[in-house]
């Protein structure tokens, strides 16, 4: 009997006893909970995966209970435990042990954490459910669970309304996807007469084609899904907003785990996107836009999170880009070194918010490394990482694997969309660096900034930074056998020497390039961003690119039109014409009996002489 | 026969009808929309009674003297409702009394 | 005769309740109470003894197609009876009837306070005419309690109701109400003497019973007007669209109770009424109605949907997502696969919890605040105790989460009728954003946001606090453990399936070479 139910249960069970509460648990007991919960799925985790290593790497199958069985549909409540599950998961609970952790630090002091426990451990246990899903209702559970969780987690402030819409986009954009994803869903179980994930992969090179209307249709439909949760073009516009929760739901959700699921969806779906080429291709194209859209929009964003949120978009694009080169063993390696740093990153940025009275501003932040000195390691190592600066870092090997394949698989311009997207990268890391820590000290709130203590605030951050060094980069997820391996797996030579120095060029002259701008030509950037083009452009950028105007033009405003005219129910009001109809000729008649006897008297004289004439003349 | 001849006593008759008629029609005083209910009963009575004259026939008498108790049965429920609608209008306006309009 | 007992039952305790007012207020409470429980128990008991896995039609002679029967002569001169028969189908949704019953009478404890006893009798016979709807196989007994449902749920609207903003009153919402269903009945009896009399034309004899009319040859016209006269008395109920008017208003007017029973049990008398009697009479008709029936549940979903976003009243806003939620049951009934068939009977069966569950929570929220307008809510998450906890369960099984019966309902009617209808499955998913957005909408409104106001209101008491857990834990445990229910309905939604789908082999032969 392995343990692998624990993993979920255990936040389940954390879930249940915060909710059932009502109140009676303190803060610290509900911290305790909540962190608990989690860290034991961890160590239950770190068995499975001992288990799994001593095992050979066989992996564990199992079926909890039938879902239902109505004919030929029959879903399990079943785990399917491999090499790819096992690096979610590790990723899953490790990290977000580490997150809960600082998130104990984070959220002392505010009323209801109870209710965030709840939301976070209810999260954990949905993800995990996700990746671990051996059919895909049951991933589709887990993929809509963690949408649900996200929602609560963007509008935990509830009583700011503008946090509230932010939820609601974020929950709706993303259902969009899920839709594309569920019609992927029924056209798979049609076609293949299965959910059971291995028996899809299975039976689709038999049943279709390569390059069959069906297959690429099923495949773009499930592509659909991956870029809602994935915050990738076209439906990216959710992410940026979502950073109105607390950071550690930002660092958990909106960084580490949840955002990556489409990547992990593609990466388990592998089967259905090789017999569809062209998709997969979408796939890569749709990745490299994204990195760039996201990276250019990065680069004139005030808010840190916001800079995150963007940089989170551009690195997911990296993955969907390995992805489309048929990379997928390179897009899960940078998935897993992303997590790491871009924790790293997000929970150094709570720990500057708290510090700083929840000011997040860079224009009122400023001169900070002296004062904030963790943090400030945890900026710099995790902007290394972002960066991929050269050899000491994750996110170099990651990345570098990413372009080397890209460009083994002769896709020269996503390649070259990768390294452009590496120069960005470097220069808005930099930035945002350089905006926050050094020069002066912009407000009050920075001036009066509290350095945070104790082992809860952080432990996280040392083990994050520790893990996005190239310690991070030496953890290689077992793989094989699970995902076909990439195109460039078996040629590493001089070409990929070469290409790492690119690589490594572009990442450093973008760090060149943003320290000589943003040091030393600070006074010369400003007044060019005042006014003119530069000042339209940054406009724009700071906007990303105008998507959030236009979807409120084209489909909010239309939207809510439609509802203001249909709000009275047309329908019911034109069913109503016949109860009208009744009472208008109740009215008429009625005026008829006016009570005049005299008239009364006409009119009867009238009748009898009509009915006279017509028998008379008629006759 | 040689009396007066039929259609002269049936246009009398018409015409002592019409006149009754537009009484009921116009006046709005009771008296008088009683009144001419009565004409109008006469006039049928008259019809009758020519009818009964011209083709020798007993029964337009007979119809005559029916008409005559229906007359004074109405004029007596008549003069009732009259005296009822004094009591309670303190005025002999059929009109006042249209309580019953829709 | 168990099975007249569950009639009976609460018929005489409806009674009793009247009587006992002069007892104080409490007893007709207790007695109408104990009285669901009864049936509720009885239905359970059947369940647990009973065997619904029954032989297949074909193989299997009429005399087992019900699992329990009971008939009696009423008017043996037209070939009416009293003939009462139970199978899954039915014993899900009587089982189901108990059960809201229970809650309908726990959910107006407090809220009602003016004739208590005579509330209660109205109550326990609207339940007691459901439970005659979903036993009745003799045509003319079915629409006698068809018809007998509404009175005392005119009543109920009338006199306890509340009356609504700008002009709607509780008088004209159950006048509407009344209209209506009344004269959607009295289609359904001109169909059912049609049907009757075509069976004369045949046989010889008058009978109104289901088993020999179901074997009446007709022509295909009037196999298409007699089932759309079956086919307009639903739909009115279920509601479908264009003759949904009743609806938001009963709905918005009625008091908590009977909104749960109207959303909770009335409308699903419509879909039994298709699946036990529009569908397997007139497979033929039906079959060739499908596309027109889809189309009507499509634009269901999204008349409903997008009504939903534009009320202003929390009771109207649900109202309307029930007009959307039956659009899948619509469509999942014309798909006729045995997948979607079951998917229906899940769906009935989940949104019966989901709506009871938010009906009660906005009459809850009514006995706070006094109020139905959203625009006077907002911000009250954190002032309610465990209400908004309950409500965002609640809204999250509405928008059809996974985990909870809801989700599963839909996407078994979905899954199931692709194969039969993609493109109509393709649109009506995209009812399922629209579901979130009006869903999302109703938390947005009454719980985040700014707070209106200072202090807290009343957490809920034990009794709601229990009542709104047991629902929630229902529809978890349907949402991941249904098997039960499945086997239940199972056989029954298998005969209706055979009955339609062989005659959707046939048909789209001959539309396939016209």
């Amino acid at each position: 009997m392995s343990l692998l139910p624990l993993t979920f249960l255990l936040p389940l069970v954390g879930t249940l006893i915060l909710a059932l509460s009502r109140g009676t648990l303190n803060a610290r007991a509900s911290a305790v909970v909540g962190v608990a919960s989690v860290g034991l799925a961890a160590l239950v985790t770190a068995w499975v995966g001992w288990t799994f290593r001593a095992d050979g790497g066989t992996g564990v199958d199992m079926t909890l209970w039938t879902w239902l069985s109505v004919g030929d549909f029959q879903p399990a409540i079943g785990l399917r435990l491999d090499g790819l599950s096992l690096t979610m998961l590790s990723i899953i609970t490790g990290v977000g042990f580490l997150i809960h952790l600082f998130a104990a630090w984070y959220m002392r002091g505010e009323s209801g954490v109870t209710r965030f426990y709840a939301y976070m451990n209810l999260f954990v246990f949905s993800m995990i459910l996700l990746v671990l899903g051996d059919n895909v209702l049951l991933l589709y559970l887990g993929w809509e669970g963690v949408g649900l969780c996200s929602y609560l987690l963007i509008g935990y402030y509830y009583q700011t309304s503008a946090n509230g819409w932010a939820a609601f986009k974020a929950f709706i954009v993303t259902r969009l996807g899920d839709v594309f994803l569920a019609i992927g869903l029924f056209l798979l179980f049609r076609a293949l007469g299965t959910l059971n994930i291995a028996e899809i992969l299975a039976r689709a090179p038999e049943v279709w084609n390569e390059g069959s209307l069906e297959v690429q249709l099923a495949a773009l439909l499930i592509l659909g899904g991956a870029l809602g949760k994935s915050a990738q073009l076209p439906l990216h516009t959710w992410l940026a907003d979502a950073m109105a929760g607390p950071t550690p739901v930002s660092a958990l959700i909106h960084a580490a785990t949840m955002v990556t699921a489409g990547v992990y969806l593609i990466a388990r779906m592998h089967g259905i996107f090789e017999l569809a080429p062209t998709v997969l291709y979408l796939v890569g194209l749709i990745g490299a836009l994204t990195l760039l859209m996201a990276g250019f929009a990065a680069l004139a964003q005030t808010d840190i999170k916001r800079v995150l949120a963007y940089s989170t978009m551009s690195q997911i694009g990296y993955m969907f880009l390995a992805l489309g080169v048929g990379a997928y063993d390179a897009a899960i390696f940078h998935l897993m070194t992303h997590a790491f740093f871009k924790a790293l990153l997000f929970l150094s940025a709570g720990a500057v918010i708290v510090s700083c009275h929840h000011e997040q501003d860079m224009r009122r932040l400023g001169g900070l490394w002296r004062r904030l000195p963790l943090a400030y390691a945890g900026f710099v190592v995790g902007g290394a990482a972002l960066a991929a600066l050269p050899l000491v870092t994750a996110g170099f090997y990651s990345k570098d694997e990413i372009l080397w394949e890209a460009w083994a698989a002769g896709n020269g311009g996503l390649m070259l969309a990768g390294l452009v997207g590496a120069f960005l990268t470097s220069l808005y890391t930099l930035r945002l660096i350089i905006g926050t820590f050094h020069g002066e000290m912009k407000s009050d709130n920075a001036r009066h900034a509290e350095p945070g203590r104790g082992l809860v605030h952080g432990l996280p951050l040392v083990v994050l930074a520790l893990l996005s060094t190239f310690i991070g980069a030496g953890i290689h997820p077992p793989l094989e056998g699970v995902l076909p391996s990439g195109p460039g797996a078996d040629a590493h030579g001089v070409g990929h020497t070469v290409l790492g120095i690119f690589a490594a060029a572009a990442s450093l002259g973008g760090l060149g390039l943003a320290a000589w701008l943003f040091l030393k030509r600070r006074r010369w950037l400003a007044e060019r961003v005042a006014g003119g083009w530069e000042a339209r452009l940054w406009r724009l950028w700071n906007q990303a690119w105008g998507f959030d105007i236009a979807y409120d033009r084209l489909l909010v405003r239309p939207y809510r039109g439609l509802v203001h005219v249909l709000r009275n129910d047309i329908i019911d009001r034109l069913v109503l014409v016949a109860g009208w109809m009744a009472w208008l000729s109740h009215r008429g008649l009625s005026y008829t009996q006016s009570g005049k006897l005299r008239l009364y008297a006409t009119s009867m004289a009238l009748g009898v002489t009509v009915i006279l004439l017509v028998l008379v003349l008629g006759g | 026969m040689n009396g007066i001849p039929m259609e002269h006593g049936l246009v009398l008759a018409a015409i002592l009808f019409t006149l009754g008629f537009a009484g009921l029609i116009c006046r709005r005083n009771m008296v008088f929309v009683l009144m001419s209910l009565e004409v109008m009963l006469n006039a049928a009575a008259l019809a009758f009674i020519v009818g009964g004259t011209a083709w020798g026939q007993p029964e337009g008498q007979a119809m005559f003297l029916l008409v005559i108790t229906l007359a004074a049965a109405e004029a007596s429920v008549g003069l009732a409702l009259l005296i009822q609608l004094h009591h309670r209008f303190k005025s002999l306006d059929v009109d006042a009394a249209n309580r019953m309009r829709g | 005769m168990t099975l007249l007992w569950l009639i009976l039952i609460p018929f005489v305790g409806g009674l009793l309740c009247w009587q006992g007012e002069r007892f104080g207020d409490q007893a007709p409470r207790w007695i109408a109470l104990a009285t669901m429980l009864i049936e509720l128990l009885i239905t359970l008991g059947l369940w647990f003894h009973g065997d619904y896995h029954l032989p297949q039609m074909g193989t299997a002679s009429e005399a087992t197609r019900w699992s329990m029967e009971w008939q009696v002569a009423w008017i043996p001169r037209f070939g009416i009876d009293v003939h009462l028969a139970l199978d899954g189908l039915s014993l899900v949704l009587i089982a189901l009837t108990g059960f809201l019953g229970m809650l309908a009478v726990l959910c107006s404890w407090n809220e009602i306070v003016r004739r208590v006893g005579f509330f209660h009798l109205n109550l326990l016979w609207i339940l007691g005419g459901v439970v005659g709807v979903f036993l009745a196989i003799d045509l003319f007994l079915f629409f006698f309690f068809w018809e007998m449902m509404l009175v005392p749920m005119y009543f109920l609207i009338a006199l306890w109701g509340h009356s609504g903003s700008e002009g709607r009153t509780r008088i004209r919402a159950a006048t509407k109400f009344f209209i209506y269903t009344q004269a959607s009945g009295l289609l359904m009896l001109v169909s059912i003497l049609g049907l009757v009399f075509a069976h004369h034309a045949n046989t010889g004899e008058y009978s109104f019973a289901y088993a020999t009319l179901l074997e009446t040859p007709l022509s295909e016209g009037t196999a298409m007007l007699l089932m759309l006269g079956f086919f307009v008395a639903f739909a009115v109920k279920l509601p479908v669209v264009p003759l949904h008017g009743w609806l938001p208003d009963a709905h918005a007017q009625a008091p908590t109770a009977g909104s749960v029973d109207l959303a909770g049990i009335l409308l699903k008398t419509a879909a039994y009424g298709m699946l036990r009697f529009a569908l397997p009479l007139f497979p033929e008709a039906s079959q060739a109605f499908a596309p027109v029936a889809m189309t009507l549940g499509l634009v269901g979903i999204f008349y409903g949907a997008l009504l939903a976003c534009g009320q202003q009243d929390v009771k109207r806003l649900i109202a309307y997502t029930s007009i959307s939620h039956m659009g899948f049951v619509l469509i999942g009934i014309y798909a006729g696969t045995e997948l979607a068939l079951q998917g229906v009977v899940m769906l009935m069966v989940a949104h019966a919890f989901s709506a009871a569950g938010l009906f009660i929570l906005s009459g809850q929220l009514y006995e706070r605040l006094h109020t139905r307008d959203m625009r006077e809510m907002g911000g009250l998450w954190g002032r309610m105790g465990s209400l908004p906890g309950f409500s965002l369960c609640f809204v999250a099984a509405s928008l059809g989460m996974p985990g909870t019966a809801n989700f599963l309902g839909e996407f078994m009617v979905l899954f199931g009728s692709f194969p039969a209808a993609p493109w109509t499955v393709v649109i009506a998913s995209g009812g399922l954003v629209l579901a979130a957005v009006y869903s999302l909408l109703l938390m947005q409104r009454v719980h985040f946001g700014p707070a209106k106001g200072e202090g807290r209101f009343a957490d809920l008491d034990g009794r709601e606090y229990l009542m709104m857990l047991s629902i929630l834990a229902l529809v978890l445990l349907f949402g991941l453990y249904p098997q039960p229910l499945l086997d239940t309905t199972g056989a029954a939604m298998l005969e209706v399936q055979q009955l339609f789908g062989a005659v959707a082999q046939s048909s789209t032969l001959m539309t396939g070479a016209p």
